[in-house]
C-alpha cells in the first residue's frame, strides 16, 4: 500500500485487515516504527453488534424464510434456540465500528506478535516473519491457520534499516517467497514519497498487489459538485495490480478507483468511482448516482 | 543460440511471453530441454498455468527435459557485504552451466537448450545492486549461446531505472539481445478485453 505523506488513510486499511484478523482468532504479526506498537491495537476498531444494524423483528422475520436450513443450524450446537445474538461466533466479519475498540477478549490471544523497527536489522525482522510463519503452520485448526503480517510505514526514516535500500528488496523478496509458501497475507505500508523513483518502481514490482491511498482535500468546491457523497469521502483508494497467483490472466477491474467513506463517522465504506461522464443537469456522477450509467456495475462495497 | 530479451513494466507484465516460450519449448516437435531459474515464482504457479495450456511441467521435469531452479526461497541477505552477494550469483551461474554442460555431454550437442530467466531485476537484489556483479552474471550466461548453443530468455523490467547512468545494465541487454519484446500498457488507457500490446 503506497501511503500518502499528507494523511493517515493506509491506517484504515490495517486497522481493518488486523481487527479482521484477530475477530477470526487468525494469528497476527504487527511491525511498525514506533516505540510502542502494542499501543496501536487499542485503536483497532470493534465488530459491528448486529443489534446496532437491525432491530431484533427483521431477522427473525428473515429466518422465517429459512425454516429448513435453521433446523440443520440447531443440530451444529452453536445456535441453540432463543440464544442472544450478542454470543454467536462472529463469522466472517467484515464491518467494524470506529468508535468503538476492539474488545478485550480478542485482544487475549496467544498469536499476536508486536514488533518496533525502530533499532531493528532486517535479519531479525525476516527471522521473526519465519517464526511467526512456521509457528501458524502447526496449528490445525480450519480458519485460524490463516495468518496475517502487518508491516506499516517500512521504510520510514525512524528505522535503522532506512537506508538499506537494496537489503529491504531482499527483506521483501524473502518475505514474498515465505508467505507464498505459507497460508499467510502480508500487508505493507510504504511511504513511497521517500524512495527515489526508481526504487519505488522495483518496490510496486515486487507486489503481488499493488494499491495507493490518496487524502481528498476538505471544503474543495469542485470535487463537491463532481462527487456525490462528497462530505462523507476522506480520500481515494487506487488499486493498480492485482495478485495473479498461478494465472497468467491479467485482472481489469471495472473500477480501479475507490472513494474512502466513513458513513455516519463509524463505518468504513469503498464505493466505486466510475468514469462515467457527468450529468450536467444534477452534477451527480453518474456513476455514484445510479441513474443511466456507462457501467454496468455499481454499487457499496463494504470493506 | 539467441538472446531474447522480454522488457515489461508494473501496468503490463510481460511473463506470459515465457509461458508462451516454455510451451513452445517443451511441446513437439521441439525436443529442446528447458532450464527455467526463477527468482520470483514457486514451481508450482508455473506447474498450474502451463497445465492450463496443455503441458505437464511435472513429467516434463521427471523426464529429465525440464530443470527448476527455485530461487524464490534462497535468501539474498547480502547487506552490505560484496563477497556474499558475489557469492550467491558464482554459485548460481556454476550450477546453471554444470547442468548445460551435463545436458550437452549426455545427449550430444544436437540437443538444444533454452535457459529461461524470470526476473533479472531480481538478480541485481541478489548482486546487492553492484552493477559489475549483475554485468558478469549476464555475460557469464551469454557464454553458454555460443559455447553451448543454448538459447536465453530473460526477462526484465524497464521501468526501473531513472538516470542515465543507472539504465547501463539494461542497455547491455539490449546490445547483446537478437530479439527484443516489449509488453506495455495500451497507449489508448484500460480496455476490459484488451490487456496491453
Amino acid at each position: 500500500v503506497m501511503e500518502d505523506p499528507e494523511a493517515p488513510h493506509h491506517m484504515l486499511l490495517l486497522r481493518n485487515f488486523m481487527a479482521q484478523g484477530l475477530v477470526h482468532n487468525q494469528p497476527l504479526l504487527y511491525a511498525s516504527p514506533a516505540k510502542e506498537p502494542k499501543g496501536f491495537l487499542g485503536t483497532l476498531p470493534n465488530p459491528i453488534s448486529p443489534k446496532d444494524e437491525k432491530p431484533r423483528d427483521h431477522a427473525t422475520q428473515q429466518d422465517k424464510g429459512l425454516r429448513i436450513a435453521w433446523q440443520y443450524k440447531k443440530y451444529f450446537g452453536e445456535n441453540q434456540e432463543g440464544h442472544d445474538s450478542r454470543d454467536a461466533k462472529h463469522e466472517y466479519c467484515n464491518d467494524f465500528d470506529l468508535r468503538k475498540p476492539l474488545e478485550r477478549q480478542f485482544l487475549g490471544g496467544k498469536n499476536i506478535d508486536c514488533i518496533s523497527t525502530i533499532n531493528l536489522t532486517l535479519d531479525t525482522l525476516r527471522e521473526r516473519c519465519f517464526s511467526f510463519l512456521v509457528q501458524n503452520a502447526r496449528n490445525n485448526s480450519a480458519m485460524s491457520c490463516a495468518g496475517r503480517i502487518a508491516i506499516q510505514s517500512f521504510c520510514a526514516p525512524q528505522c535503522a534499516y532506512f537506508d538499506k535500500d537494496w537489503g529491504m528488496l531482499a527483506f521483501i523478496k524473502s518475505l514474498k517467497g515465505m508467505v507464498r509458501a505459507s497460508n499467510a497475507v502480508a500487508i505493507i505500508t510504504v511511504p513511497h514519497t521517500l524512495l527515489s523513483p526508481s526504487f519505488s518502481k522495483r518496490w510496486q514490482h515486487l507486489a503481488d498487489t499493488l494499491l495507493s491511498v490518496k487524502a481528498i482535500p476538505d471544503e474543495d468546491k469542485e470535487l463537491a459538485k463532481l462527487l456525490t457523497g462528497y462530505q462523507e469521502m476522506v480520500g481515494l483508494l487506487s488499486i493498480h495490480k492485482v495478485a495473479r497467483i498461478n494465472t497468467q490472466v491479467p485482472l481489469v477491474l471495472e473500477a480501479s478507483t475507490f472513494s474512502i467513506k466513513l458513513h455516519k463517522r463509524r463505518s468504513l465504506v469503498l464505493e466505486c468511482l466510475n468514469q462515467a461522464p457527468i450529468d450536467g443537469s444534477t452534477g451527480a456522477s453518474y456513476g455514484t448516482s445510479g441513474s443511466c450509467s456507462a457501467s454496468t456495475k455499481q454499487g457499496v462495497l463494504d470493506f | 543460440s539467441s538472446v531474447v530479451l522480454i522488457e515489461d513494466c508494473v501496468e503490463t507484465s510481460g511473463a506470459f511471453v515465457i509461458h508462451h516460450i516454455l510451451k513452445r519449448a517443451l511441446s513437439p516437435p521441439s525436443s529442446s530441454a528447458v532450464v527455467l531459474v526463477s527468482l520470483s515464482h514457486p514451481f508450482s504457479h508455473y506447474d498450474r498455468i502451463l497445465r492450463k495450456l496443455g503441458c505437464n511441467l511435472t513429467a516434463h521435469r521427471d523426464n529429465q527435459r525440464f530443470f527448476f531452479f527455485d530461487m524464490l526461497m534462497v535468501d539474498f541477505a547480502g547487506q552490505g557485504d560484496g563477497n556474499h552477494s558475489k557469492g550467491v550469483l558464482i554459485e548460481l551461474y556454476a550450477k546453471i552451466q554444470k547442468l548445460v554442460e551435463d545436458i550437452s555431454s549426455s545427449c550430444g550437442s544436437s540437443k538444444r537448450i533454452t535457459i529461461i530467466l524470470d526476473d533479472f531485476s531480481l538478480i541485481e537484489v541478489a548482486a546487492n545492486g553492484s552493477l559489475n556483479h549483475s554485468l558478469d552474471f549476464l555475460r557469464y550466461c551469454y557464454t553458454l549461446t555460443s559455447e553451448f548453443g543454448c538459447s536465453l530468455v530473460i526477462l526484465h523490467h524497464e521501468d526501473i531505472y531513472s538516470a542515465a547512468e543507472s539504465a547501463a545494465l539494461i542497455l547491455q541487454m539490449e546490445y547483446l539481445a537478437s530479439v527484443l519484446i516489449k509488453a506495455e500498457p495500451l497507449a489508448t488507457g484500460l480496455a476490459a478485453d484488451v490487456h496491453g500490446q
